[in-house]
């Protein structure tokens, strides 16, 4: 059985921008050809994708799955359902599970359940120190082998400088990129808001950019004397795009991403001690949600990733200090980030470079439109309307934000190895 | 006029009209206090719960005196005799509570917002008693009624607030209620110790103590926590005296008829002197029985009251 994708515009930034028709056999995309062509030759089955747009494959190199040890905020199951809905055809699993992804076995059962779901792939991140306690290193090596394609102790920094100096030298013999989470836990101090007027007025401790940018600052000092691979979790303040630019334009290897929160909303939409609203780093100012989408627009920011942090009423339903840090994201993505091409802020294959190609590269997949290649495709209806409703995500968690959100543009379908795992009904 | 708030949860969602009709029903309440017989039967038949998460002994203890004078039935749990040290969250133990069908729940917490978190889940009128570092509502209130006692007005006041802003919610409670009535207020204290974006809620940073006590007609003084000492905040309680402790000296810069004011519980000989807390300017006692009266009043307008209390 083949299938053929018809009627579509295919962006494949440069590689491939036309109205074409894309048949699939056997996992594997076949064919690229002018739409109607050679349709008589076979059985098809046709996915009518007329006014749609059909990219590679959506990357999230950012996602807590939760399992194992979380099961009742999320598992890998609900969130891979979650992530092929929000159009994505693979993700990048943080390691704080518990146990945490610091070893082979864990590595390995992962990547299992993954494939057995035949969802969205899964490349988890392993972490980089044991049990992510920031004093030695964990077996890197061996998580390799099991399929890591990072390391990160995501959730916490490293603290030890030095630490993470050896961590970046051993991770660039091994060819993994360390994500990095930045934050200096002195300057957080007990916060949970952005340190500002708002917090002040809500009577909530404050975390100010620097908490975020010191840490920037180095461990780009570290990707300079190491030459490893530094990747930047989800960035939100001025004074780390601004880090991370200069760092760039001095020829350092270091890439970064932001999340959809911090180009949309501001510690102004924190509201009523609404704990939806705080994840870590938090909501920023107008000024940094500017500097945001500046990095987005000339390339500082070189993708968008969700940090889709489920958690369940157990830890939000309490006291705005005493909630957890972290939002759901993956379901509403996308369409978050389509309001950068509508507002013009982004092209529509600068979009797509930073959900689908830089993720790609940065954990060395191609996943380019081409004959040969896996058939994993995300088609986008651009015009679909509709009002964000955390009761129909397929997340076992529902902590967004952006309930009642009104979007436009989202998943029509997502194609992993040519099979549909996801279709809009 | 009616007064149509459901719950006192903060100074911000109140207006400058129920500002004023609060302490006029406040005013009314004083003389309450003064009978011989110091009770009436307004709240007869009325529960009102006093929960205490923080420890607490003058604001619970002036919440109590105020029920009990309006013949309310007054049940105090704390969190060592609630179910919190059990791992019961604060919504469920507040659900357990309202089961039991109290009027009003008086709440006071370590967690700035709690007493907004639980106004939405219960049926009751919520009081908050002290959240976090956010606000302290009654206090502020019972300032503001004190200084218009004092001083007839509180338009155009210059009032100045002196210590750890950062952490205190009565700080933040007052610069919002007396910014509100019309006083100019200015906030002085080391840096670390001034909130970021504080002057958004209507106040203005003065540099130094002396600015900020120059012609002043009210100066408050905060309780510089001792716990603190040592923490990054300032270095000694002795070196904040030195700087920002008010004793006679400094107090000759205000006006000459200025009134001290301290929320308690004070640290004499460190934000004040032994000599400026006794002396004819200060009101610090008078707050105290001010509080028991205005804490009436808010038992009585949540309860439907209208300005004009008297017992009936």
């Amino acid at each position: 059985m083949q299938i053929r994708i018809k009627g579509a515009r295919v962006l494949d930034p440069g590689n491939i921008d036309d109205k074409k028709d894309i048949i699939i056999k056997d996992n594997i995309i076949q064919a690229i050809v002018d739409p109607g062509e050679s349709e008589f030759k076979a059985e098809y089955q046709i996915i009518d994708a007329e006014n749609m747009l059909v990219v590679p494959g959506l990357i999230d190199v950012h996602v807590h799955l939760r399992e194992p040890g979380h099961e009742y905020k999320e598992t890998i199951e609900t969130g891979l359902r979650a992530a092929v809905k929000g159009g994505f055809t693979a993700v990048c699993s943080m390691p704080n599970t518990n146990p945490v992804n610091d070893n082979g076995q864990t590595t390995k059962f992962i990547i299992n359940r993954a494939k057995e779901l035949g969802l969205s792939k899964v490349y988890p991140a392993g972490a980089i120190s044991r049990e992510s306690m920031g004093e030695s290193l964990a077996e890197i090596y061996e998580m390799k082998q099991a399929g890591i394609a990072a390391v990160t102790d995501d959730g916490k920094p490293v603290e030890n400088a030095n630490l993470m100096r050896r961590a970046l030298e051993y991770c660039k013999d091994l060819d993994i990129p360390i994500f990095v989470h930045a934050e200096e836990l002195s300057l957080v101090n007990g916060g949970s808001m952005n340190e500002g007027s708002v917090a002040t007025r809500y009577g909530i401790k404050g975390i100010p950019n620097a908490a975020e940018s010191i840490m920037v600052v180095r461990d780009i000092a570290l990707a300079e004397l190491t030459g490893a691979r530094v990747h930047f979790c989800h960035i939100s303040t001025k004074e780390s795009v601004e880090a991370i630019r200069e760092a760039k334009k001095r020829g350092v290897q270091v890439t970064c991403e932001t999340a959809p929160h911090y180009f949309t909303l501001t510690d102004e939409d924190v509201k009523d001690y609404n704990t939806n609203f705080k994840m870590n780093p938090p909501l920023r100012s107008r000024g940094d949600k500017q500097a945001i989408i500046q990095g987005l627009t000339d390339g500082t920011i070189d993708m968008i990733a969700s940090d889709h942090a489920p958690h369940s009423v157990i830890e939000k339903d309490v006291e705005f200090d005493m909630a957890a840090f972290g939002i759901v994201g993956l379901e509403t993505s996308l369409s978050l980030s389509l309001k950068l091409v509508q507002d013009k802020i982004l092209t529509l294959e600068e979009l797509v470079n930073k959900m689908s190609k830089y993720p790609a590269k940065l954990i060395k997949l191609n996943n380019d439109i081409k004959p040969g290649n896996r058939a994993d495709l995300t088609i986008i209806d651009p015009e679909m309307s509709f009002k964000i409703d955390p009761e129909t995500f397929e997340s076992k968690s529902r902590n967004t934000p952006f309930s009642g959100f009104k979007v436009k543009g989202g998943t029509f379908l997502t194609m992993v190895n040519g099979r549909i795992v996801y279709q809009y009904e | 006029m009616q007064f149509n708030k459901k719950h006192i949860l903060d100074i911000e969602s109140l207006d400058p009209e129920e500002i004023s009709m609060i302490l006029d029903t406040a005013e009314g309440m004083k003389e309450i206090s003064r009978r011989p017989v110091k009770k009436v039967p307004t709240l007869r038949g009325k529960t009102i719960v006093l929960f205490f998460q923080e420890p607490s002994t003058r604001t619970k203890l002036s919440f109590d005196t105020a029920a009990k004078r309006l013949s309310a039935d007054s049940i105090s749990i704390s969190k060592a005799s609630s179910s919190i040290v059990k791992g019961e969250t604060l919504i469920d133990t507040v659900r357990n509570l309202e089961a039991m069908n109290p009027d009003i729940i008086v709440l006071r917490h370590s967690s700035s917002g709690a007493p907004h978190l639980i106004s939405k889940r219960v049926k009751s009128s919520v009081i908050n008693a002290g959240d976090g570092i956010h606000a302290h509502p009654s206090q502020a209130l019972l300032d503001m009624m004190s200084v218009r006692e004092k001083k007839g007005k509180i338009r155009d006041l210059k009032i100045s607030i002196i210590g750890d802003i950062a952490h205190s919610r009565v700080a933040r409670s007052d610069i919002t209620g007396f910014s509100k009535m019309g006083a100019n207020i200015f906030v002085c204290a080391p840096q670390t110790m001034i909130p970021m974006g504080i002057e958004n809620l209507g106040c203005t940073v003065s540099p130094n103590i002396e600015a900020c006590l120059d012609e002043a007609d009210i100066v408050m003084m905060l309780r510089i926590q001792k716990e603190r000492q040592g923490n990054t905040l300032f270095p000694t309680e002795r070196e904040y005296a030195l700087r920002f402790g008010l004793d006679k000296t400094r107090m000759a810069l205000a006006k000459k008829d200025v009134t001290i004011m301290h929320p308690g519980p004070m640290n004499r000989g460190v934000e004040i002197s032994s000599d400026v807390a006794d002396c004819s300017n200060s009101m610090i006692l008078e707050q105290v029985t001010n509080g028991v009266a205005l804490r009436m009043a808010l038992f009585y307008l949540l309860s439907g009251g209208s300005r004009h209390a008297d017992s009936n």
